[in-house]
């Protein structure tokens, strides 16, 4: 969110003027925090970034390089595969859930008995911790002893056991599989409150028109929810640029999976190249910026 | 995200060191001090370690807590790098693979300074030598390891062989028929299990199959890369053919214990493996007590083919920034005492590190094949980690990795060598 500009036309009054500083104040110790906690080790990765550094050695030997690292990452064909996982991950898991989370928010929105329960049963595989549901699902893909090859055997979906974690072809629409059903739920609440907060009296209004349903849906529910699913799609979209836990347990370091944050880890900690790993990560921040500023774009046109 | 995961490790890391500083000032206030040592958890080690670090515990007046670990082997050093290098004393003695000394040498103390010559001198010095860095002794030998051949002793015979494979071409035509007469009643059977996840296990499989065919040691003991020859290209097609034919296409994604999972349940008739699933083979609950044995890992095809077993000793050593270095160097000494280790021969499974223990008559009796071991670890081959030094993490990943792929079939033996060995001059640089 930008700052509101102290410098207003209005700064001569004596009053904005002190309305401003009281603002400054008080907003003081949120800029502080934001400084420690963002802007300082922002800065401090993309220092050591410029140099040499491995933690293997004690005390630690800063060799200064220069933009040698950014070179080296430029031409690095890991880190563009990262990249390009990263951004296929992201597509097409969030489209999914945008679909699947509209269909369950507009499910749940109408009236039925037992709605409370439904909400409430929907929220479970987003309030399992991270770790907890990609260690089962890994559990449940296992080729051998996995309840997934189990169930599609019996529902005849595939004769053989699949190896769904070993298939170059198969891991990836795995993951994204897990994702879907982690995160459709988030997807979901969030369109759901935007629905909840669309007035009733249009939709009276549109039937007395004799508006049908499915007109109904695109004339008033879609462009009201415009700014929740905006909201949610943001929220989901930088989310999924980060993956990293998921991923990381459901299928280690492979190349077929390797997202942005799992290939900065495997640099800096497995690796303990504190440089290297530093470039990778402002590398990864810039295209995260790069996503901010074309989403701040197009949010200011759809604004106006 | 960066800062992120910074501001996590900083809070971590001062949360920990609060919990540090509160256990240290409770064993001040007991008497005695309190260690905390990082042991193994694959297998039965956990509650080894905890049985005997308990004993010295009592002896000396002390405390001991065992600090849970992962499982995974370049996740383990992940972690402890990350500890060490943030200088943190929480753990006093760590349990490491032998092929980290070159690798945390700075971060561990001296042993030389705290441990008499002559215990010393009652390890093989082999294994001594291999763990002095600089003519610095990071850490004692605390067992060896080195990869198996599990075979079953009643499969063979029901399906007429008389011994196990010498060659790899042996055992694949053996796990094939046995495969094939054992689906008639078990779905489930497999011919050969072994470890084919992207992690520092593949490395040491595929080593032995590489090493087995002639092809080398990727990296040779002057630094030059020798990965890319034909017989490591065929000896990673061999590999690759298994994949869902006598092994389960998952095997790309085993670890040791998913194999021994496998093997135990009584569906496999091979295994590659560590001694440590020896003993739990033969457990009580174990469906497949009795019913196998082990052998050295079969030879590959030609003249230029031997038997190989990539060596993986485990040893015990103390951080450097530890408030009690001194006791838990008494720690390390009796934890690697021949006390110790003949309990961990005849419980565990694991190799002594003195060859005295080798002599003991318990333990050749409850473990009759430790004394046959001698000729496996006769064909151990290391990995190249003394030449690579810091930069062998990156090596062993490029190598799973290549290998992986094979394995997967993405790609083929001769392709996958030919892009490795671009990966590893790239790593190389100028020198390793």
């Amino acid at each position: 969110m930008p700052l509101k500009n102290p410098r207003n036309p209005n700064r001569r009054y004596s009053l904005s003027a002190w309305r401003a500083r009281t603002a400054w104040l008080l907003l003081t110790p949120s800029l502080l925090i934001l400084v420690l906690v963002a802007a300082f080790p922002l800065f401090r990765s993309f220092q050591l970034s410029l140099f040499d550094v491995s933690i293997l050695k004690f005390p630690l030997q800063l060799t200064w390089v220069g933009l040698d690292n950014y070179v080296a990452l430029a031409s690095d064909p890991r880190w563009w595969r990262s990249v390009w996982n990263t951004v296929v991950f992201t597509v097409i898991s969030v489209g999914f859930e945008t679909v699947l989370g509209l269909m369950i928010a507009l499910l749940v929105h109408s009236e039925f008995k037992g709605r409370g329960l439904v909400r409430t049963a929907m929220l479970v595989p987003w309030a399992i911790p991270g770790v907890v549901s990609s260690q089962m699902w890994r559990w449940m893909f296992n080729d051998v002893y996995g309840v997934i090859n189990d169930l599609f055997i019996k529902l005849r979906l595939i004769k053989t056991p699949m190896a769904w974690l070993a298939e170059p072809a198969l891991v990836l629409p795995a993951i994204i599989a897990v994702d879907v059903w982690k995160t459709t739920p988030f997807m979901a609440l969030i369109l759901l409150a935007g629905l909840q907060g669309i007035p009733k009296e249009l939709y009276e209004a549109a039937r007395v028109d004799g508006a049908s349903s499915v007109q109904q849906f695109w004339r008033i529910t879609f462009p009201l929810l415009r700014p929740s699913l905006l909201v949610a799609l943001i929220f989901r979209t930088l989310d999924a640029l980060r993956v990293f836990d998921m991923i990381y347990i459901v299928a280690g370091t492979q190349i077929e999976t390797i997202s942005m944050s799992i290939y900065a880890r495997q640099q800096l900690i497995s690796f303990g190249l504190l440089g290297y790993g530093s470039a990778v990560s402002t590398g990864m921040f810039l295209i995260l910026a790069l996503y901010i500023a074309v989403y701040l774009v197009t949010l200011k046109v759809e604004v106006k | 995200m960066k800062w992120y995961s910074r501001g996590v490790l900083v809070v971590s890391l001062l949360g920990s060191a609060a919990v540090g500083l509160v256990v240290t000032n409770l064993g001040i206030a007991q008497g005695g001090v309190t260690l905390r040592v990082a042991c193994g958890t694959v297998g039965s080690q956990q509650a080894l370690c905890k049985s005997a670090a308990d004993r010295w515990a009592a002896k000396t007046g002390n405390k001991v807590d065992v600090v849970p670990n992962v499982a995974s082997s370049n996740e383990r050093l992940a972690l402890f790098q990350q500890q060490l290098s943030a200088g943190s004393s929480d753990v006093d003695v760590y349990q490491i693979e032998n092929i980290w000394p070159g690798l945390l040498a700075d971060y561990f103390v001296d042993l030389k300074e705290y441990v008499p010559e002559a215990t010393i001198k009652e390890f093989f010095p082999s294994m001594i030598e291999a763990d002095t860095v600089e003519g610095k002794l990071v850490d004692l030998p605390w067992y060896g390891d080195a990869g198996l051949l599990y075979y079953r002793k009643d499969l063979l015979e029901k399906y007429g062989f008389k011994k196990p494979p010498s060659t790899w071409a042996q055992l694949t035509s053996m796990a094939t028929k046995i495969q094939q007469g054992e689906r008639k009643d078990n779905s489930n059977f497999w011919g050969y299990v072994w470890q084919g996840a992207a992690y520092e296990g593949l490395t040491c499989d595929a080593l032995e199959w590489i090493y087995s065919y002639g092809g080398g040691t990727i990296v040779d003991n002057k630094g030059n890369v020798t990965i890319n020859n034909k017989n490591a290209a065929a000896a990673l097609d061999m590999a690759a053919k298994w994949v869902g034919t006598i092994s389960p296409k998952g095997v790309t994604t085993y670890s040791e214990e998913e194999s021994r999972g496998v093997w135990q349940a009584g569906n496999a008739a091979f295994m590659r493996n560590w001694p440590y699933a020896f003993p739990l083979g033969n457990g009580d609950t174990s469906p497949i007590k009795g019913k196998f044995d082990v052998t050295v890992l079969p030879k590959g095809p030609g003249a230029s083919g031997k038997n190989a077993a990539t060596f993986g000793g485990h040893s015990l050593a103390v951080n450097r920034f530890s408030k009690n270095a001194k006791a838990a160097a008494d720690l390390v000494v009796y934890m690697t005492s021949a006390e110790v280790q003949k309990e961990r021969a005849i419980v565990g499974g694991y190799n002594p590190s003195r060859p005295v223990v080798y002599k003991d008559p318990e333990v050749l009796k409850a473990s009759p094949f430790l004394g046959r071991l001698y000729k496996v670890f006769a064909n151990a081959v290391v990995r190249p980690t003394t030449v690579t030094a810091t930069k062998y993490p990156r090596v062993s990943e490029a190598f799973w990795n290549a290998s992986n792929s094979v394995l997967t079939g993405k790609s083929n033996g001769a392709a996958a060598l030919v892009a490795l060995e671009d990966e590893l001059k790239r790593i190389k640089g100028a020198k390793w």
